[in-house]
């Protein structure tokens, strides 16, 4: 073949692959566009303020299409599934208690994004914010707004291989004391302090300021942990709990669990574990559900599964018996106001 | 296509091509030009795909944990279990490829079954399947790498082979680091379009997969030139001990003219393990061995960075950008400077990089200069080794088992990097990070110093 004749597919070649480039380029670009459109039958959604003050609200990340898409909106507690009113901040992940919320948030960078936990006050204002490491996956307030926690997947970039990790910082925003990551705990398994390279946590949720529960996993095993934030040490409590949700009153935990026999696509079924008696009873929802519950009264929690337009929120009684039922469309990380 | 095309011209027209060069390459001031286009085109393969690839690696976890909804954890746990089979994949690749000497046909099939795994990421949406995807991708990478360097060293002149391993690697460093950027743009243009990202990719890839079929000449002779060969042949010669190794290599200078039409001696893979008794091959793999054995992997140098100096959770994804930097910036004047005062001392000097890299983690400073200057140290240590060690090794390695003994050489090194980052993995809970870097170091200075005297002597060109 001749130099010239190579010249010519090598130009015809890029032309195409140009061509097919642009095409997905554009038709993504198009696609993106239309998400800013609203849908029709989705969810009225209108400007206005949203506070993290005040009562009977429901504060959550608004996925439906449309103008006001990934910003926080409230709702009446009465009526999730109706009129949302939007504010201006968008986060990927969102928690709220006493007037403190937690807003996981993502900026664009040249090279890469960048991820930051931002602390609001009850007018969603910053008022301290903390770059995070990697893709942020849960974030809790304790019941008093004084304790904030997150969980980030770190790793995976580029030249660094391919091995993922989580890691949870906590901090305290009456003194903004920040503990980076929880592996600076010491922890104690089965009685005896434990050391290993592959400790992850994830999941935190707070009893009070000082105490927490949280999922550790080690050696592939997950254990439901509590932790001391005076004494620095998480304890571990029982195998194959993840991201527990504790109740309002303190004496239960909904979390997720691996189940036996279940499609590896879809491991894991809600459960509820009374602290008291240490029993689990497996809650009515009949499909896997990765996400951290959010109690909506004493016997009730929320959470996500996907939906057409992002994650639809579901609601299931956490007592047992009873049936799942889609609580709002397009709707992520509820908090609960007053 | 191309391959078909190529008469029996092809066996010394590069050759006499290389000749040329080699002339003008001693004359100062020519070093680029003394590149072969076969390098160059090599290298631009190669940049092509790194931006290919990189691509999908800056926006996969993004695109598991945002796009899909899926966590990522899990995910590397094969990743230490492909390490070993990914090292035998590039000793298959490096035997297909001398077998019947279709380095550049083996090198299409492995470039363009990484190409091929861009589109299958539109389709599967599971974590299993997602790893499966990579896991090919990377048996793609195990199948090109040993012949792609075996077509380096075979298109350069023993004189310039450090110099052209540098430009390769400097192009391929240069790639991996435009990839995100482009993924980036395209997310920018497409909000969440992970689509786009892979099928721009894809065609990308594609790209470099056409590249590579045009402008890499192939050929079923080696297009080593005499000059390449011939020392070879009278390094494994001189050394008549060695009866199997130069059993392969027809003697004297005569196997490029003759070798390939006449049917030089079958490939096997009896021969191929044989390579380990040329006294060379045997040191360098050895050495590469063991001082793969003390390198600590990248990720753990980050984080000892990371909790020594207290580099913030902001920069600390940025840290192996510093790494690729200096690699990119210094691959080309080190293996110039290779080629002058020896692919080994160089080689080596690059380990007394990384040793020094280590003594600076240990120390007790702090600084806002200090990470530069272990990131350049760190960056130093793969400009002086990456391409370095195969421009050493191919000097002594004949050139019908030029890819086979890359492949052995370098896999040799991988897996004990692998093995060292298990180790190093397991030691640094027992015994905390500074007492493990502590170890790795004196490992590292007590096989250095067993190569330098190991791999003293003049070495074959």
């Amino acid at each position: 073949m001749t130099a010239r004749a190579r010249l010519i597919i090598l130009v015809v070649a890029v032309a195409l692959l140009g061509t097919v480039a642009f095409a997905s380029v554009m038709r993504a670009s198009q696609r993106a566009g239309e998400r800013d459109t609203a849908q029709p039958g989705g969810p009225p959604v209108s400007a206005g303020s949203v506070s993290l003050a005040g009562s009977g609200r429901m504060v959550f990340r608004n996925m439906a299409w449309g103008p006001y898409r990934d910003d926080l909106v409230s709702v009446p507690v009465g009526d999730p599934g109706g009129a949302r009113v939007a504010a201006p901040v968008r986060c990927l992940r969102f928690y709220a208690a006493a007037g403190t919320g937690v807003c996981l948030r993502k900026e664009d960078g040249a090279l890469q994004e960048t991820y930051f936990a931002s602390i609001l006050d009850s007018g969603l204002r910053t008022l301290r914010e903390f770059p995070v490491g990697g893709i942020p996956t849960r974030t809790r307030v304790s019941p008093s707004g004084h304790m904030a926690a997150w969980t980030v997947f770190v790793g995976g970039d580029s030249y660094a291989g391919s091995n993922f990790s989580t890691r949870t910082s906590i901090v305290d925003t009456r003194t903004w004391e920040l503990t980076s990551s929880l592996e600076a705990y010491t922890i104690i398994k089965d009685g005896r302090p434990y050391h290993a390279a592959d400790v992850n946590f994830w999941g935190v949720t707070f009893s009070d300021d000082g105490h927490f529960y949280a999922t550790l996993a080690t050696k592939g095993q997950t254990y439901l942990v509590r932790g001391d934030i005076a004494a620095r040490t998480v304890t571990t409590m029982r195998t194959n709990v993840e991201c527990p949700s504790l109740s309002p009153d303190g004496t239960r935990l909904v979390f997720k669990k691996r189940v036996p026999g279940a499609d590896p696509d879809e491991p894991w079924r809600l459960y509820a574990l009374d602290l008291k008696t240490m029993e689990e009873t497996p809650l009515a929802e009949s499909r896997s559900v990765d996400d951290q519950v959010v109690w909506s009264d004493e016997h009730t929690v929320m959470y996500g599964l996907a939906g057409d337009y992002g994650d639809d929120l579901w609601s299931v009684p956490a007592d047992g018996p009873g049936a799942a039922r889609r609580v709002a469309l397009a709707a992520l990380n509820p908090a609960f106001i007053g | 296509m191309y391959l078909a095309d190529r008469g029996p011209t092809a066996a010394t027209a590069p050759a006499d091509a290389d000749q040329g060069r080699t002339d003008r390459a001693a004359q100062p001031g020519r070093a680029l030009r003394a590149i072969p286009a076969t390098v160059l085109a090599l290298g631009t393969v190669s940049l092509i795909t790194d931006v290919s690839s990189e691509m999908v690696t800056a926006v996969l976890p993004l695109y598991v944990v945002a796009g899909l909804g899926l966590s990522p954890l899990g995910f590397g746990v094969l990743d230490g279990v492909y390490n070993g089979v990914s090292g035998l994949v590039r000793l298959f690749g490096g035997h297909l490829a001398d077998r019947g000497r279709r380095h550049k046909a083996v090198a299409v099939i492995g470039y363009g079954l990484s190409a091929l795994c861009k589109p299958l990421l539109l389709i599967v949406h599971t974590l299993p399947l997602i790893s499966g995807v990579l896991a090919l991708d990377r048996t793609g990478k195990g199948i090109r790498t040993a012949p792609r360097d075996a077509m380096i060293s075979l298109a350069s002149t023993p004189e310039n082979r450090g110099r052209a391993f540098g430009v390769h690697r400097a192009m391929d460093t240069g790639g991996a680091l435009l990839g995100p950027i482009v993924a980036f743009l395209v997310l920018g243009a497409a909000t969440d379009g992970y689509d786009a990202v892979f099928t721009v990719s894809f065609c990308i890839a594609a790209l470099g997969v056409l590249v590579l079929v045009l402008f890499v000449p192939g050929g079923r002779a080696p297009a080593a030139g005499s000059m390449g060969t011939a020392s070879v042949a009278d390094a494994g010669g001189a050394r008549g001990s060695d009866g199997a190794a130069a059993g392969t290599s027809a003697p004297g200078g005569d196997e490029v003219s003759g070798g390939a039409a006449a049917g030089s001696p079958a490939v096997t893979l009896r021969s191929a393990v044989a390579l380990l008794r040329i006294p060379d091959v045997r040191r360098l793999t050895v050495t590469a061995t063991l001082l793969g054995l003390t390198t600590v992997s990248d990720a753990f140098v980050y984080l000892m960075l990371q909790h020594r100096l207290g580099i913030s959770e902001r920069l600390f994804p940025l840290l192996p950008l510093g790494t690729a930097f200096f690699f990119l910036v210094l691959a080309m004047p080190l293996g110039v400077l290779a080629d002058r005062v020896g692919r080994r001392r160089v080689f080596l000097g690059g380990h007394v990089a990384l040793l020094l890299a280590y003594g600076l983690l240990l120390m007790p400073l702090h600084g806002d200069v200090l990470p530069f200057v272990v990131l350049a140290l760190h960056g130093t240590f793969y400009a002086a080794t990456d391409g370095v060690l195969p421009a050493a090794a191919a000097g002594a390695v004949p050139a019908e088992l030029r890819a086979s003994g890359l492949a052995l050489i370098g896999t040799g090194q991988a897996l004990a990097r692998f093995c060292c980052s298990i180790a190093f993995g397991a030691m640094w809970t027992v015994i905390g990070d500074q007492a493990v870097l502590g170890i790795a170091m004196a490992g590292l200075a007590l096989c250095a110093g067993w190569a330098a005297y190991a791999l003293r002597g003049p070495e074959t060109a």
